[in-house]
């Protein structure tokens, strides 16, 4: 599997006074099996090229190709691509409308034009992986709770067996716990059933957990694509577009400006803790070489 | 006596269940009283469920408790011949932005209040003037809310509420459906208006960073109240919030996991300053 | 994009159109869409042109904004042209088969169109010059004596005003909604009548349980803001006539004068 997009250009209002580019001269390839984190400010065109990739919008100039081949070509079935390509809309479980759950989850396969027992398998199987049981495929959806109801529909996209998995801010509304469960969801889904996932966000923090690279979106471009790593190197920059790196980078950046000189690279809580600790053992056993620390925590013995 | 006070407050949502016959009832708050002084910022915190949002409603009269009392500024809230005036003191701020605006252009929505309540036309000007200054959206006054950002639409909406000269505002999860830029937009506009105004503040939320600078932070679960404190209080207690299926910013939570392990950190670490100056020392860098 | 599409396409400038009563101008439709179907002769239709343009170069509005009006229309105005043009029996000026144009013809169709185009722009103007909400206010006041027959005009007025606002936001949610669906493989677009009908259930419902929850939260919004219905409401802008609006019906009076005339004289 892999998606080529090649010179995409979006333009609102073409050769009026009114032009606009959603999009402009974008260049991205997309692996199989890849975690991206597409991020970008309101207005900076992600969710936009999200849509670009399923065939919703179609772009005013420029290429696109699945598996090597053009979306635009004719007679390309841009039916086919949407079951390839699963794109979740923000707050998806505004999209739910059958009786019961079960039937909701149905809709995608049934689109697709599968047997009766196919559908439903896959629908049984798309609930599963959302982890939700047997209980809930009778139920109306529009009695479950938010996270429930966008695990359904989250679940309806899954039912279509999609190689691609596109989520546009699937924690937007969520409480802390709530945004847990579903990035949990996302990550077993790329580790276990080997999708490639594309997450769309604004949280530099929740992306910076999860994804392996990061692609950032401005006023229609990409400017930057890389680990999540390399990208938090440019903070600055990223906040001259009106972005912020994790809180944690700030704080690697305010220690090193006073001499302690963390590695720089550092983006989480854990790898924060780990080097400051580290760096404490050394400090402490150079500074006072006979007094070992106490409190030994979760730390591996002093070695002084 | 505080302004907003909440005497043994317990509300059950009912719902018949045609299928089975009989009642579902959700207990959404099972006893809470709380006292909120005047002029002061208080932060409600709660995972979806804990009750903060059944709270939020029963402070206006939207919902009325199913036992105890709300009193706003001494004034029962079950009270009917006092509705209105508890609405007029305790305004509120609702969490989707398109679903509280009225108007077809933004002076006219912030004029809705005032008109409700029967001000005369010159005065209405004159608040609607004030309160779109008072948010910073005087720039947008003849715009239609169709153009704005989320972030200037809860502006909006608090101007809106401002303009009916309330003497507390009730915030329900109001930066829940906007991005960063818009959440901090908003409740930097909130505490703008606390600090100038003396308007009590009452923000229900669940994201923490918005109540570091709130002067009490209230934490509640399954519809009671299980911490209440300054925001330095209760942030220390990063553990129990974790319980609560709360989050803490990256700071407090790296700091909490160094104090475990060992080193001699404060407690209730909340900005990166915080931190990084209380580990200069131990680790040997230099003064700023 | 689409939150861009204002009903009616108010166009904002500063002109004495602009600043009429909205009654004046409600009224002034009136009288003109009665005038044109009273209209049956060349110089009455003159008359109506007349009116037009003076109405079309007070609005200082651009010309194209009116023409984008009959865009809409083109299609009706093609059909009833030919319908009048070939089926009016009469003198006839030439065939084709069973076809035939008649100067009869040519005339009905001749101002059968102008009635139209005119009908059109006459009511563009109006909504280019007068926001939603000033016709909303403006129906309200002028209708109020309605209220004596039980027509609760003030809530009607409000629910007209609401519905303004909330179309743009209802057309994106559409939009969206039907993204959405089409994401997981619905088809809007192909089968009969019926396959058609059944397609649009998934784009329905979620829409309808939208707009049932947006009013009930709305609801909550405006009672938090002390709504109680139209009693004792004060108006931020409210409408009272100016020496203009007073002039202007005058000048009704006088074009409706002339039409009459000029149907009687004929």
């Amino acid at each position: 599997m892999s998606i080529e997009i090649k010179h995409l250009n979006h333009i609102y209002g073409e050769n009026t006074i009114f032009e606009q580019y959603a999009l402009k001269d974008v260049n991205l390839t997309i692996h199989d099996g890849e975690f991206i984190g597409l991020i970008g400010h309101t207005g900076s065109g992600k969710s936009t090229l999200t849509q670009h990739l399923n065939g919703l919008l179609k772009a005013s100039s420029g290429d696109i190709l699945y598996n090597g081949e053009s979306i635009y070509r004719e007679g390309y079935s841009m039916k086919e691509l949407r079951s390839k390509v699963g794109l979740v809309f923000q707050y998806p479980e505004h999209q739910l409308f059958e009786v019961d759950v079960f039937s909701d989850v149905c809709f995608g396969p049934k689109n697709q034009g599968l047997s009766q027992q196919e559908i439903e398998n896959r629908a049984a199987e798309a609930l599963r992986l959302v982890g939700l049981d047997e209980s809930f495929y009778k139920q109306s959806p529009f009695e479950l709770s938010g996270g429930q109801k966008r695990r359904v529909a989250i679940a309806g996209v899954l039912a279509m067996k999609p190689e691609v998995l596109i989520l546009d801010e699937p924690t937007a509304g969520l409480d802390p716990k709530g945004r847990d469960d579903i990035l949990g969801l996302v990550k077993k889904l790329h580790d276990e059933q080997k999708m490639t996932i594309i997450l769309v966000s604004h949280s530099m923090e929740d992306v910076a957990k999860y994804v392996s690279r990061l692609v950032v979106m401005n006023h229609g471009e990409k400017v930057f694509d890389g680990t999540p790593k390399e990208v938090f190197r440019h903070y600055k920059e990223l906040e001259t577009i009106g972005l912020a790196a994790p809180q944690i980078t700030y704080v690697v950046h305010a220690l090193r400006e006073r001499g302690i000189l963390l590695d720089q690279d550092i983006t989480t809580v854990e790898e924060a803790r780990d080097a400051i600790l580290s760096l404490w053992k050394k400090h402490t056993c150079t500074a006072q070489p006979h007094e070992h620390q106490e409190n030994a925590g979760q730390m591996e013995e002093t070695k002084c | 006596m505080g302004i907003i006070r909440a005497v043994n407050l317990i509300f059950d949502y009912i719902r018949h269940d045609e299928e089975e016959d009989k009642d579902e009832i959700n207990h959404a708050l099972r006893g809470v009283s709380l006292d909120i002084k005047e002029g002061s910022f208080v932060a409600i915190l709660g995972h979806n469920g804990s009750g903060k949002s059944t709270f939020a409603k029963l402070m206006n009269g939207i919902l009325l408790p199913s036992e105890g009392t709300v009193y706003i500024s001494n004034m029962k809230t079950s009270d009917e011949e006092h509705l209105w005036d508890v609405r007029k003191t305790a305004g509120m701020v609702f969490q989707n932005p398109d679903n509280q605006i009225i108007g077809n252009i933004v002076e006219e929505d912030v004029g809705f209040g005032p008109e409700n309540m029967g001000v005369p036309t010159e005065e209405i000007w004159a608040r609607v003037d004030k309160s779109l200054e008072a948010v910073g959206m005087t720039a947008y006054r003849l715009q239609s809310p169709n153009k704005l950002s989320g972030g200037q639409k809860q502006r909006v909406a608090i101007a809106g509420v401002m303009a009916m000269k309330p003497k507390c505002i009730v915030l329900d999860e109001p930066t829940a459906m906007l991005d960063p830029n818009g959440r901090r937009e908003v409740i930097r506009t909130v505490h703008e208006l606390n600090r100038k105004e003396g308007i009590t503040v009452l923000l229900i939320t669940h994201y923490m960073e918005e109540v570091i600078d709130a002067d009490r932070v209230i934490v509640m679960d399954g519809g009671h109240v299980v911490m209440d404190g300054t925001p330095r209080d209760v942030f220390s207690r990063v553990k129990e919030l974790k319980k609560y299926s709360l989050d803490v910013p990256q700071v407090t939570e790296l700091a909490d996991e160094l104090k475990a392990a060992g080193m001699d950190i404060p407690d209730g670490i909340l900005t990166i300053d915080e931190l990084v100056d209380s580990l200069v020392p131990i680790l040997g860098g230099k003064e700023a | 994009m689409l939150r861009d599409i204002t009903l009616g396409q108010y166009y904002p400038v500063d002109s004495v159109l602009h600043r009429l009563d909205p009654r004046t101008k409600l009224f002034g439709t009136l009288v003109y869409i009665v005038s044109l179907f009273m209209a049956n002769s060349v110089w009455a239709y003159v008359a109506a042109s007349v009116f037009l343009v003076a109405a079309i170069r007070l609005s200082k509005v651009p010309i194209k904004f009116m023409v984008r009006g009959l865009k809409s229309i083109v299609v009706l105005l093609l059909i009833s042209v030919s319908f009048n043009l070939f089926l009016t029996p009469g003198t006839p000026i030439f065939k084709i088969g069973f076809l035939q144009m008649t100067w009869e013809g040519l005339e009905f169709a001749g101002f059968m169109a102008i009635r139209l185009v005119f009908l059109v722009m006459g009511s563009t103007i109006l909504t280019l010059t007068t926001t939603p909400n000033q016709l909303t206010d403006g129906l309200e006041k002028s209708l109020g004596f309605l209220n004596h027959v039980g027509v609760p005009v003030h809530e009607v007025s409000m629910m007209m005003s609401i519905a303004l606002r909330f179309i743009p936001i209802l057309i994106e949610e559409t939009d969206k909604i039907m993204k959405a669906q089409m994401a997981r493989g619905a088809d809007f677009e192909s089968g009969n009548l019926i396959q058609k009908a059944k397609a649009m259930v998934p784009l329905l419902v979620p829409l309808f349980i939208s707009a049932f929850r947006r009013a009930t939260d709305l609801a909550m919004a405006m009672e938090a803001r002390c709504y109680r219905g139209g009693e004792g409401r004060t108006k931020m802008k409210p409408l009272h006539y100016e020496k203009r609006d007073k002039i202007t019906y005058g000048m009704y009076l006088l074009y409706f004068a002339v039409i009459l005339a000029v149907r009687l004289a004929v």
